[in-house]
């Protein structure tokens, strides 16, 4: 694993992939867009207004995979140090916070016409809420201390502790009676979906994947190259502790 | 446990030879508490229909008020290695000085709830749940509340980060303290969202001090 | 033909609430990438610039 800790190798590594993921996130949404505004059929109880599924539950679903990747990458970088950890955690989670705002707002945009509410206080949406508000709170903590790495461990440690609310966002409509629909895809017993709809689903979810990665990669790129960028000023100020190391 | 014991009792020592903290709580909550019949209004109906998320959200911020203190004074005078090093495991640490938060400030705020309860014109039927409620919801915000002390320890703007922070994980709490007694106020029972409070407060003791812990080992590092 | 077209953006009579919200998906994501490149633009012009600033002793 720590093959991969070199700054420079993982810096020639994200370049070369960067545009094949590019390529493959434009075609992936344009394809998924295609699907879901154009060639899959309306639904017969909500008309119309399913094709705002197409963009809830992919963003839903990179919320949570999104703070998953965190809280692992939390747990590699407090457990075995590794260096890039850190950084990715702290480049997700914005992409995680906006995803998940993405979800909470087009969920409002579909409610209202279907529940004839913007918001409810059921368990579901209540701990969507909640996890926006982990985001915001790990991307502030990670950058709250002069010491990028005090920062970094904080938040790993926040990630990990606000990781119980993944399951219970996923299992809250079992648990509880809620007005948010129960689990219709990833179920056992499979999807009950009809599969016209299940296609512009998953291109999207899919698009939307390799659109975090590849945000991912620019922004651990950046990370990376601030860090250096740091040690280059150090190395003015104090050649000789530089020259040291 | 004499360990333990002395620990509490220096916390306890400590913060009433200070003066501030339990009766700034108490105050605060006195004070945020009686602004909404102000803001709101006096009409009875009205104060008796939220007293119940008034008296918890008020509670919920002025468990916020002393938590940056909590580990602060150590670790700007240096010592909180030296709590690393006593013969108590840091979990035990941060157990007995969470105790000693929560004497200082939950423990207040659920005894004075009540009259604040009579002063909003809260259902009587909800009084002994709003007790019962508080009494299993403010230590595990005191817990919960340690972990986010430990982890803005040094932060820039270490106060407002720590808001940030413990509010969201303060929301089950708030959730099912509100849902106990508005349960009572309407007749029905309040015990089930008082199991789960319980059942927060059960998972909270073992699991916040572990985290903070690990957060405090970071803080020193 | 225009028809097709104004019926296809009336959605069924929930365009109001279809269009936001794929506008707003558009907008944040848009957003994410663009800011995300600039930083990582502004980042190498810096590093470069500080490089540029002393003889180069090693990389």
């Amino acid at each position: 694993m720590h093959r991969f800790a070199n700054p420079a190798r993982f810096q020639r590594i994200a370049t070369a992939v960067l545009l094949w993921l590019a390529a493959a996130t434009a075609v992936l949404l344009a394809l998924g867009l295609f699907f879901a505004l154009f060639d899959s059929p309306a639904d017969y109880q909500q008309g119309e207004s399913v094709r705002i599924m197409y963009i809830h539950v992919p963003a839903a679903w990179m919320a949570l995979f999104v703070y998953s990747c965190i809280a692992a990458a939390s747990a590699v970088a407090l457990i075995w140090r590794h260096p890039l950890a850190d950084i990715a955690a702290r480049a997700a989670s914005p992409i995680g916070a906006g995803f998940t705002f993405i979800a909470l707002a087009s969920g409002s945009l579909w409610g209202k016409p279907m529940w004839g509410t913007w918001w409810v206080w059921d368990a579901r949406l209540t701990s969507m809420l909640i996890l926006f508000f982990l985001y915001l709170g790990h991307i502030a903590l990670s950058r709250a201390f002069d010491d990028p790495v005090r920062g970094a461990r904080a938040a790993a440690i926040l990630a990990l502790a606000g990781f119980i609310n993944v399951p219970i966002i996923k299992f809250s409509v079992d648990w509880w009676n809620t007005l948010h629909q129960p689990a219709s895809i990833l179920r056992l017993g499979g999807p009950s979906i009809d599969p016209s709809m299940l296609l512009p689903l998953f291109l999207m979810a899919l698009g939307f994947t390799t659109f975090f990665v590849v945000v991912l990669l620019l922004r651990m790129k950046t990370e990376l190259l601030a860090a250096k960028l740091r040690a280059v000023q150090l190395a003015r100020l104090h050649p000789a502790a530089a020259a040291g190391r | 446990m004499s360990g333990f014991l002395a620990l509490v009792r220096r916390d306890l020592q400590l913060a009433v030879r200070q003066g501030g903290d339990a009766a700034l709580v108490i105050v605060f909550y006195l004070l945020a508490v009686l602004l909404f019949p102000f803001g709101v209004g006096p009409e009875p109906n009205v104060l008796a229909r939220i007293s119940t998320g008034v008296l918890w959200v008020t509670a919920l911020l002025a468990a916020l008020l002393s938590l940056d203190r909590l580990f602060v004074a150590e670790y700007e005078d240096g010592s909180l290695d030296q709590l690393t090093l006593l013969p108590m495991p840091l979990v035990m640490v941060v157990l007995a000085k969470t105790a000693a938060h929560w004497l200082l400030t939950g423990l207040p705020l659920t005894l004075i709830a009540p009259a604040l309860a009579v002063i909003l014109g809260m259902d009587a039927a909800g009084y002994p749940a709003l007790v019962l409620a508080l009494v299993l919801g403010t230590p595990t915000l005191s817990l919960i509340g340690g972990l986010g002390a430990a982890l803005t320890l040094g932060a820039r703007r270490a106060g407002a980060l720590l808001a940030l922070l413990v509010l969201p994980l303060y929301i089950p709490v708030l959730i099912f303290g509100v849902a106990a007694v508005d349960a009572a106020t309407a007749g029905l029972a309040p015990a089930p969202h008082l199991a789960i409070l319980g059942a927060l407060l059960l998972a909270a003791i073992p699991l916040c001090p572990w985290a903070t812990a690990a957060a405090l080992r970071q803080a020193l590092e | 033909m225009s028809d097709g077209l104004s019926s296809f953006f009336a959605m069924g009579g929930y365009a109001r609430f279809i269009w936001p919200a794929y506008a707003l998906a558009a907008l944040v994501l848009i957003g994410l990438l663009v800011v995300s490149l600039r930083q990582l633009r502004r980042t190498e012009a810096d590093l470069a610039a500080q490089r540029g600033k002393r003889p180069e002793t090693r990389p």
